[in-house]
């Protein structure tokens, strides 16, 4: 049922916030030996990166970042959005990204997850947005659509978005890692599903792939909070590019899948410490979600980029009143997608 | 390979959660066997026995259960005309035992499901979850990726906005099933040999505006949130269509929950399915269905119930009002279904007069 990849279709793409990626690296090895990979170094980093042998890989810098984007731009690539910066300058079909503290997990049998090839799987079968099935993925071996499933609904729609979950430390906003500073993730829930059309959800960035010929303009580095920081819980980024993603990809026709694969998170952090910044990020979410379960885009915008510039006129009319910090990330939005279509899909291939 | 458990294995919770809340429905035509591999679980609960088929045979019910049995010649006596709106033939008969229930839950099981086994080799107490799913919250306003957000170990992610932290009531609890799985007559036909044998540890609250196959045979619900939604049709004898009971009323009252802003959460607890239904008899009753179901399901979709629908019978005579407008033209079936739904309203009203508290049944 599902469409054959080469491996010379998919990049990893890894947003360096550690100068040291061994250990990470070797971890992953057995996983990512066989793909091309995307170093980008957050621009903040000023140690120099230390990556081990044997790998194919490309790896961008703060120069290199500021050769290709120049000052054309609002949008910065800094910390957690270094990586989109590996998006935009990939030529591969598919990307897997997973953030450089996340090691692979260990299945409910005690194996090792291949969590790309899980991410590929996810992207390569179809998902069912349009009906509920009970027994989840129903492409997976050992399941399929259950009594009063639609078969007009059966053949499904491209899956465009894989989002892992995460082993040990969960993804958690501040407050909630503060209030159980102990609660570490052990449950495996072995299920893939597709969350159905016009339901929200909070995408996270750190286990994620997705098909970047279908939405890559719509994962976006866009929305910087005034205190955004180094830890996952003080930033907004992901949660905003994911809103944007999920709209998009229900105004497509296209599919988000949840669930597997999992990644083992690895513990730092003072979530105490962060809780000041994190209020900010809370704030937002309680503005934004009305705003995106009501946007509506026009039947004309039937790519992506035509999307991104519908949504982010959308916030600039209706959220930039309310917070600079939108306006903001509507002009990021268009800016991202014009560098999109300049950087993004022309035959331009920066030096590493 | 999925097993159930033994009955040894099975062992009673130190309280039995709810006991005098909560009756559990059970159609049968056949024999109640299986209740014994579920006494541990079952015994301190109420049971109302729905027994279709001939009211002549005895059913007999392993001792020591407290229950009340129904057949078709109670079921017409107790309603009277309005019994033509109970489906004679087919399980969808069950749902007179929600009507003659007189407590806040029910909990609804197949005479052919036993309790299974989680990965660990314990026996599930399918009730117990059931109950911890009806008593906590659902999230149908956003999608939480850890799924339940109010199970031990899990929590809401980062991102998931704290004025939806709250949730709503939980109208309904849709068990799964390992072993035999409830597939359509043309996927039975196509995999006779698949059997479910993945236990996925997750309970979710189904998104509002999304429609589901609801199947009854592992279910649980409040019954004064949602009951009178839960009419499982005209099926079975007479009728040109079976085994879409359960799908009917889960796409009403899915409409209805979300309308009312209700919740219904899937997934936890698993029982063992034990009979693979024969697939060519299955495909005969549904077979109306499956041509059917592509209109049915867009009417659902597009269902919008006005404001003043403020109860759960407003919302479902509203409803029965849209099947007669809109489906009857798909099959002259559905007009008579929506002239049953309306009776099944008026017979529930009549047999749950508001306010009255009464005793169970007796049995007979």
């Amino acid at each position: 049922m599902s469409i054959p990849v080469k491996d010379d279709e998919i990049d990893i793409v890894i947003g360096a916030l550690h100068a040291d990626l061994t250990s990470f690296m070797n971890a992953w090895r057995p996983i990512f030996t066989r793909f091309h990979l995307i170093i980008v170094k957050d621009p903040d980093l000023k140690e120099e990166l230390r990556i081990p042998e044997g790998f194919n890989l490309d790896v961008y810098k703060k120069p290199d970042i500021d050769h290709v984007v120049g000052t054309s731009t609002s949008i910065i690539f800094s910390g957690y959005s270094c990586r989109y910066f590996g998006y935009l300058v990939s030529r591969k079909k598919y990307i897997v990204s997973v953030d450089d503290d996340c090691l692979p997990a260990k299945d409910n049998k005690g194996f090792l997850v291949d969590a790309v090839a899980q991410h590929i799987t996810n992207l390569t079968t179809p998902a069912t947005p349009f009906f509920f099935n009970t027994l989840y993925d129903p492409f997976t071996e050992g399941a399929d659509f259950v009594r009063g499933y639609p078969f007009s609904l059966r053949s499904g729609v491209t899956c465009a978005l894989s989002c892992g979950l995460w082993h040990n430390l969960a993804d958690y906003d501040a407050p909630t890692q503060a209030l159980k500073p102990e609660e570490r993730n052990s449950r495996y829930v072995d299920a893939v599903l597709t969350v159905p059309a016009k339901t929200l959800m909070p995408i996270s960035g750190i286990n994620i792939a997705f098909n970047r010929d279908a939405v890559g303009p719509a994962l976006l580095p866009c929305l910087r909070l005034a205190g955004e920081g180094k830890f996952r819980w003080e930033t907004m980024e992901d949660i905003w590019s994911g809103m944007c993603v999920k709209v998009i990809c229900d105004h497509l026709g296209l599919g988000v899948k949840t669930g597997l694969p999992y990644v083992w998170r690895n513990d730092r952090g003072d979530a105490i410490a962060s809780l000041r910044k994190e209020w900010e990020g809370v704030k937002m979410m309680e503005e934004v979600v009305p705003f995106f379960q009501l946007v509506r885009l026009p039947q004309e915008a039937t790519t992506a980029e035509d999307c991104v510039v519908e949504v982010a006129n959308a916030v600039k009319e209706k959220l930039g009143p309310k917070d600079p910090m939108f306006a903001r990330t509507a002009k990021a939005m268009l800016d991202w997608v014009k560098l999109w279509k300049s950087v993004g899909v022309s035959s331009y291939s920066p030096g590493a | 390979m999925a097993e159930p458990a033994t009955a040894t294995e099975a062992a009673a919770p130190a309280v039995a959660l709810l006991k005098d809340e909560l009756d559990i429905v059970i159609p049968t035509i056949r024999n109640l066997d299986f209740l014994e591999m579920w006494r541990p679980f079952f015994q301190p609960y109420h049971l109302i026995i729905v027994q279709d088929g001939d009211p002549t045979k005895t059913i007999k019910v392993p001792e020591g259960f407290d229950y009340e049995l129904y057949n078709r010649n109670d079921i017409n006596r107790i309603l009277g005309p309005k019994a033509s709106c109970i489906s004679f033939k087919d399980s969808a008969c069950r749902c007179f035992g929600y009507m003659v229930s007189k407590k806040k839950y029910i909990y609804t099981i197949d005479d052919d499901c036993f309790v299974a086994k989680d990965p660990s080799g314990k026996a599930i107490n399918a009730l117990e979850q059931h109950i911890k799913n009806l008593l906590s919250p659902s999230t149908p306003f956003f999608f939480n990726t850890l799924y339940d957000p109010f199970r031990e170990g899990a929590d809401f992610v980062r991102g998931y906005p704290f004025s939806l932290r709250e949730g709503v009531s939980t109208a309904v609890s849709h068990g799964l099933w390992l072993n035999i799985p409830d597939y359509d007559a043309p996927t039975q036909l196509v995999k006779p040999l698949e059997r479910n044998t993945r236990y996925v540890d997750a309970v979710m609250t189904i998104p509002k505006g999304t429609l589901f196959p609801m199947c009854g045979m592992n279910l649980a619900f409040d019954r004064q949130l949602i009951g009178p939604a839960m009419y499982f049709g005209l099926m079975g004898d007479g009728q040109p269509i079976g085994r879409y009971d359960d799908m009917w009323a889960g796409w009403c009252i899915k409409v209805i929950c979300d309308h009312l802003g209700l919740g219904v959460k899937t997934g936890l607890p698993y029982i063992y399915h034990s009979k693979a239904s024969n697939p060519f008899v299955n495909l005969r009753k549904e077979y109306k269905g499956i041509y059917w179901q592509e209109e049915i399901i867009p009417f659902f979709q597009q269902a919008v119930l006005p404001k003043d629908c403020t109860s759960v019978q407003k919302c479902y005579i509203e409803l029965a009002k849209q099947v007669k407008e809109k489906l009857s033209k798909v099959d002259p079936y559905f007009d008579k279904l929506a002239d049953a739904m309306v009776t099944w309203i008026e017979a529930w009203d009549e047999l749950n007069p508001t306010g009255a508290a009464v005793p169970n049944g007796k049995a007979k």
